[in-house]
Formats: structure tokens, sequence, C-alpha cells
């Protein structure tokens, strides 16, 4: 790499960076705390008595998990406005993301619902706790020991999947590269550049799922 | 009038009939003790008293909640009875995510509505009338089976229940650990509580029980005073259940082999 190739590197860091901070991260947050409502939603539903929100659930699930997010994105930003939404490309981002979220952490958070002991709804019920009160102050808590490992994948992956963004016209962190890449032709720098911020990021959030995990594993039984 | 009264409770799993008609009264502040071979549905028929458990026809009564099980009783109606008696299960249920008080209030302060400061004065009297005073801030992973049961007990009583229902309080303790929990269970009797406990215990039952009940096939066979149902029992299949309990090496004869 010559001297200008440097050079162009150390002042594209400022506006990448920037990119991830107003871009990507707030975008795969945002993303990741409204998906995991959906999820949580679906996820009841699927273990619902009632057949017809179980069905529902079933059909959100495959529907999400059988389509490629970028369709998913498309299909929002691109497709909605010929039915008269016209959705901008950040918000439309945050609502492709999420409901893609919702229907992957779905299982997840059902299988850890399933994973807490059937005695602990029993108790729950017994001390006169009703069905949102056992949620909230019973199984859920230890349903999220159970939730972690899978929903930290999902949200890393979340963040890495945040570049589709990048061909909606949300400036995030790849956008970013490509705009300083077009006029100068650097691609293979810039988009290391990119690449590398991505790594820091994930590898990051890695380190402080395994943390999390460590502090939730405190009053395990056996 | 009994304080609990059940009439033609039948309850099957599929096809398989666990209870076919039973009728048992439990008089205010007395001690019954449910014995039975193990799936005579001793824990089901328990389980019908709170609503855990769903018997597709009978009356369960308790002070002034009656359900009728066949007219399909609706979650409140069933939240409603459930709230009469606590329960202490055999494999305890503590809240693992819980110090041994916060399972104490859980109930009184999050359903019950209970300011949380007399919540909490009352769960420390509570523990420390079952002997753990000192483990109010302990969790239940932290606690021997004899202490984690006996959170449970102060649980159940936490709520402040018409009566207390005990499945097999003791069957899953190491056996050094379980006098400390017959002991708070006997001293409960004492002091005026309604209890059914389901228990293989036989002296426990001989000392405290005021009435029991000898359930097998789906039916109660026998009841009456420990002395009648426990020393002279008049059935050939309690006789035979209590040979088999008191001492578990006497091989029942099979019929037709001598
Ligand atoms: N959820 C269930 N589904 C199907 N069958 C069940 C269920 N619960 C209990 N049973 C059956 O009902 C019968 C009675 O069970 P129950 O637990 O009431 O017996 P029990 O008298 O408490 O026995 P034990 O002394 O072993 O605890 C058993 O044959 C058992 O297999
Ligand atoms: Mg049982």
């Amino acid at each position: 790499m010559d001297a200008s190739t440097w050079e162009l590197l150390l002042h594209a860091v400022g506006p990448l960076l920037l990119g991830a901070i107003v871009g990507t991260i707030p975008l795969a947050v945002l993303s990741f705390v409204a998906g995991l409502v959906i999820a949580l939603a679906v996820a009841l539903a699927r273990l619902s008595p009632v057949k017809v929100l179980r069905r529902f659930a079933g059909g959100y699930i495959s529907v999400i998990r059988g389509t490629p997010l970028l369709v998913q994105l498309y299909i929002i930003f691109f497709a909605l406005p010929s039915l008269g939404v016209v959705i901008d490309p950040f918000p439309s981002a945050v609502i492709a993301f999420s409901m893609n979220v919702g229907g992957y952490a779905a299982e997840a958070i059902r299988g850890s619902i399933l994973a807490v002991p059937r005695g602990q709804w029993e108790a729950a019920s017994t001390v006169g706790l009703s069905y949102a009160t056992t949620l909230r102050r019973v199984v859920l808590p230890q349903a999220l020991r159970v939730a972690v490992p899978p929903l930290s994948n999902t949200f890393i992956s979340l963040v890495k999947d945040t570049s589709l963004a990048s061909s909606i016209m949300v400036t995030e962190l790849l956008r970013r590269a490509q705009e300083i890449a077009a006029p100068s032709y650097e691609f293979l720098a810039l988009y290391s550049l990119a690449a590398v911020i991505y790594w820091v990021i994930c590898t990051a959030l890695s380190f402080a799922q395994q943390r999390l995990e460590q502090r939730l594993g405190r009053y395990v039984t056996t | 009038m009994p304080l609990v009264t059940v009439r033609n409770l039948h309850k099957a799993f599929g096809d398989h009939v666990v209870l076919t008609d039973v009728n048992l009264d439990v008089a205010e502040g007395s001690v019954t003790v449910l014995i039975g071979p193990s799936g005579s549905g001793k824990t089901t028929l328990l389980r019908c008293l709170n609503g855990l458990s769903h018997p597709q026809r009978g009356l369960v009564t308790i002070g002034d909640v009656t359900v009728d099980y066949s007219s399909h009783p609706n979650r409140r109606e069933l939240a409603a009875l459930r709230a009469q008696s606590g329960m202490v299960f055999q494999a305890h249920h503590l809240f693992p995510h819980r110090t041994a008080l916060e399972n104490l209030t859980e109930g009184p302060i999050h359903a019950q509505k209970e300011p949380v400061a007399s919540a909490r004065a009352r769960g420390h009297a509570l523990l420390e009338q079952v002997g753990l005073s000192d483990k109010a801030d302990a969790y239940p992973s932290e606690l021997s089976g004899g202490q984690q049961q006996r959170v449970g007990i102060a649980r159940a009583l936490a709520l402040r229940p018409r009566l207390i229902l005990f499945d097999e309080p003791t069957s899953a303790l190491d056996p050094e650990t379980v006098g400390d929990v017959l002991t708070v269970m006997r001293d409960l009797a004492d002091q005026g509580w309604t209890m059914v406990v389901v228990t293989h215990e036989i002296r426990f039952a001989e000392q405290v029980a005021d009435h029991v009940a000898f359930l097998d096939g789906g039916l109660i066979v026998e009841e009456g005073t420990p002395r009648q149902v426990l020393t002279e029992p008049c059935e050939v299949r309690t006789r035979q259940f209590l040979r088999r309990v008191l001492d578990p090496l006497s091989r029942v004869p099979d019929q037709g082999r001598p």
C-alpha cells in the first residue's frame, strides 16, 4: 500500500467509527430490544393453550426463517410504498430487523421457558401469583440464564446483518465505507477497515456475553 | 361443618382412571393423613384440593369457596380455591433465584399486596418459627434439604391460608433431617393449623393425625382415627399395605403361591 492509501485510511477511520456509533449500533440495539418484545410475544403464543395463537406464531416463525433478511428489508422499504406506505430508511431497517429477530429469538425464548421446571409454575400459582406475575418474577428470570447464550448469538449476528441496511441508504458503517471507497477506488483498504471495526465490536460483545453468563450462573440449583 | 368437603371426585388421565369416586371431609383444626400405595392417587387428590389437577367430576368446598369440576371452572374460580390453601411439595419447589426470606414474601407482597415492611417482618418471624432465623438471606441452593423444606413450609404459612397441604414433605430428605421437618409439622398441628398430609411416615400419622384415610384403587378404602386405621385396620388391603410400609423386607406372598 502506498502513502496515499494510508492517508485515506487514516481519514476514513473517523467517519467509519461515526457510522458505527450513529448507524450500526443504534440500529442493532433498537432492533434487538423491539425484536425481543416480539419474540417474547411469539414464544408465549407458541406456548398458549389457544390453537389459533399457536398456529399464527408458528406461521410467523416459518415465514421469517424461510425468507432472506434482505428480501424482508426490500419488501418494507421498496415494496410497501406501492401500497402507499412510505417509511424512511432507518425506521424501515429497524422494522425489518426487529421482525427478523422476533422470529429467530422466539424459539430460543420458548425453549428457555420450557427449561424452567413445571414445579416453579405450580409453586408460583400456589402462592397466588397471576400468570403475568409468574412470568415476570419467577419464570423469565430463570429462563434468562438458559436464553443468554442463544440470544447473544442472535445479537451478534444482528450487528453484522445491519450492514444490509446500507442497501437501503441507511448511513451506517458499511455505507460510509462505500461512500469513501467509490470515488477513490480503494475498495480493498476501506472494506478491510470496515471488517476490522465489525470484528472489534463482535469480539467485545462475545466477551460481554461470557461475563453475563458467569453472573447469571450464580444461583444455580442442582 | 367441615372446613373441606370433597364429593364424588373422579379423575382420569386419558383412559387411566386414578380417582373413581372419592369423598372426604376435613374438620377445621384437624390433621388428616392420606396413606396408600404408590400410584394410588394421593398426590392427585391433594392437587384436586387446590386446582393444580383438574378432575372430570366432583365438588370441592373449602370454607366459603366451592368449585364444581364438572362445570369446567375458569381460571378465576380455581384461583379462588387455590387461595384457600398453602402447599408444601415433595421437591420443595422453592424459587432458586430468591433468598429464603424473599421466597416467603413473594406471595404476600406480589399476590396479596401486603405492604413490604409487614410481609418482611412476618417472614422473619416465620423463619424463626421453623428454626431458620439465621438463614433469611441464604439462597435455596445454600441450604440443606431439611432446611429447604422448612422454608417451603414457612412459605406456605406466610400466605395465612385456611389449611396447608403437604405432599410427602419428607420423602426426598436424608433420614437425619426428616425429624426436623416432622417436628415443625407437629408444632403446627399443636397450634391448631388444619393440615392434609400425604406421607409414608406411619409413626407421624399415629402421633399427630386426627384422621387417617387409606387410598387404594381410586377410592378411600378405609378411614378413621389413627387407631382404627393404623392399629386395627378392617380391610385386608390396608393391612397388607401397612405391613409393607412398616417392614419393607417382609414379602407378602403372591396369590396362588404358598
Ligand atoms: N400428569 C399425569 N399424566 C398421566 N398420568 C398421571 C399424571 N399424574 C399422575 N398420573 C398417574 O396417576 C396415578 C396416580 O398418581 P399419583 O401421583 O396421584 O399417585 P401417588 O399416590 O401420589 O403415588 P406416589 O406415592 O408414588 O407419589 C399414577 O398411576 C400416575 O402414573
Ligand atoms: Mg405422590
